[in-house]
């Protein structure tokens, strides 16, 4: 009797789906990139969409922004004092906003709060034909679905990444000056001599990617979905969760490339 | 897959002009499961072809091939003069273009109003200046009777409403063809004789072709030019509606007589 070898599934057909996943966003990115170079888009949903995905996220971002610069302050105001390194304080806590996690902490709440609603809202469509609707008049589903979510996305975070930004250094400042009675001049002036303006543009250029970067993975998951509310709250998580970890990986990558 | 090209048998033969939609020798899988196998039909330009069957037969799947929705795994479709089932997808946009679809679940935009929903075709596929495009909603929704509801929302209409409202969103692009995919499921009879009314009424008015999927039949025996019945997959009686009643075939007798007493497994 002759015994099988074992059979290692998992290899090929995990690699196969990663190319699968890979090209299918690629082509909708392709796709996007040719509807706008065309202009082949509603300005007025771009702006709906803006509002919607962008007003809605701004209380989270600020207040996980606010929060993070507090613990920031928090935890180096005291360490830097007692070592008599109080000028730098501002700057640590602005140079960690500014260039890391303002833009990386706006996305992530962005890929929570927009992309989960950007998937759930087109899987729906999905599952109740929605958008076979759409194809049966012969209307891209991509143009009309995701081309407008993804340059709202495009505009919107790089400009909650600002309000994050401020908010956060504004954050560290006032847990500097409760914690040890750190002066504005001191704290602002180590501000002004750490950032320069390219590290606020390039946090910005960062934040445009993630904003991409999230609408494209949530308007990709949207698509699919199947096989009614439990395939829309699959794709959901499958995209946040995705978003999440693309933002950590094109973090690291954009640092290495922007902030040699 | 099977290369139907190198197969001796198979020829693609495209129709006639007055055959609007040709299917050939179309067959369909979804990995091992058969859908359609071995299935052709021709609709005649300006009738009303209804396919029947039973629930399961495929015959959504057939409005779905017919406008390139889904594409056939062997055979051919000509939809419109085109060879469908071989465009690519930018091509088989622009003949969809000229296809309305009427869903089984109306799949209307329920963010948008009825009227909205309507207008939306014309937004996107045409260059209308926007009185026109209000006279044409107008004169759509008139056509299914819904004159004064577009200002709500899908959900706020009744099913039957709803369905009409759909219908008023496939017809106001004065396509070429009309697909209703189950126009009566789930309706009183009373709506169903509405619907059905309403289908006749937008074929007389538009003169367009008209392919229906329905199980119900006296619906269909008002409705229909040519009946085609579909039975696993597979077109097993397809003519006039007085051959289709008088086929000797013991399967179309038994679906038409509604027994569970024949050929089809209960």
């Amino acid at each position: 009797m002759s015994v099988a070898a074992p059979r290692r599934p998992g290899l090929f057909s995990g690699f196969n789906r990663f190319v699968e996943y890979a090209g299918g966003l690629a082509t909708m990115f392709g796709e996007v990139c040719r509807n706008v170079v065309t202009l082949n888009f509603r300005p007025s949903e771009v702006i709906r969409q803006a509002y919607f995905l962008g007003v809605e996220s701004w209380t989270i971002v600020v207040l996980t922004s606010l929060f993070t610069g507090l613990v920031i302050s928090l935890e180096a105001a005291s360490q830097a004092v007692s070592y008599g390194l109080s000028q730098f304080v501002g700057g640590s806590v602005a140079f960690g906003e500014v260039r890391e996690l303002g833009p990386m902490l706006t996305g992530i709440v962005f890929a929570g709060r927009a992309g989960a609603a950007i998937t759930a809202s087109l899987g729906s469509m999905v599952v109740t034909e929605q958008v076979e609707a759409l194809q049966s008049m012969g209307v891209s589903a991509v143009k009309v679905l995701v081309t407008p979510r993804l340059l709202a996305s495009l505009i919107t975070v790089p400009m909650l990444t600002v309000f994050a930004d401020i908010v956060g250094v504004y954050g560290g400042y006032y847990m500097a000056w409760l914690r040890v009675h750190m002066s504005p001049y001191t704290y602002w002036h180590s501000v002004q001599t750490t950032i320069i303006f390219s590290d606020f543009y390039k946090g910005l250029e960062k934040a445009a990617v993630f904003g991409v970067l999230v609408a494209l993975v949530a308007g990709y998951e949207g698509f699919r979905a199947e096989g009614g509310a439990e395939g829309v709250g699959r794709v959901t998580t499958h995209a946040v969760v995705t978003g999440i970890i693309l933002i950590f990986v094109f973090n690291f990558a954009l640092s290495f490339v922007l902030f040699p | 897959m099977i290369d139907e090209k190198s197969s001796p048998q198979f020829v693609p033969s495209p129709p006639p002009p007055d055959v609007a939609i040709r299917l050939q020798s179309v067959e369909l899988r979804y990995g091992e499961k058969i859908v359609l196998s071995d299935c052709s039909l021709d609709c005649t330009r300006g009738h009303t072809t209804c396919i029947i069957g039973l629930s399961g037969a495929g015959k959504s799947t057939i409005l779905r091939v017919a406008n390139g929705l889904r594409r056939p795994t062997r055979g051919c479709v000509f939809t419109l003069g085109s060879e469908i089932s071989k465009l690519p997808e930018t091509e088989i946009l622009e003949i969809r273009k000229r296809i309305g679809f009427a869903f089984q679940y109306n799949a209307l935009f329920d963010s948008m109003t009825v009227a909205e929903n309507v207008a939306f075709p014309l937004y996107e596929l045409t260059d209308l200046e926007e009185d026109e495009v209000n006279e044409r909603v107008k004169s759509a929704l008139e056509s299914v009777g819904l004159d004064g509801e577009g200002d709500r929302l899908p959900g706020e209409l009744s099913g039957g409403m709803q369905k009409r409202a759909g219908f008023a969103r496939a017809i106001v692009n004065e396509p070429e063809i009309i697909m209703f995919d189950e126009p009566t499921t789930g309706l009183d009879p009373i709506m169903t004789n509405i619907i059905t009314e309403t289908i006749k009424n937008i074929q007389h008015k538009l003169k367009v072709t008209c392919l229906v999927i329905s199980h119900d039949l006296p619906s269909v025996f008002a409705i229909a030019d040519e009946i085609a019945l579909l039975f696993e997959g597979t077109i097993i009686e397809y003519g006039p509606v007085p051959k289709v009643r008088q086929s000797p075939n013991p399967i179309v007798q038994q679906f038409l007589q509604g027994s569970d007493v024949g050929p089809i497994p209960v």
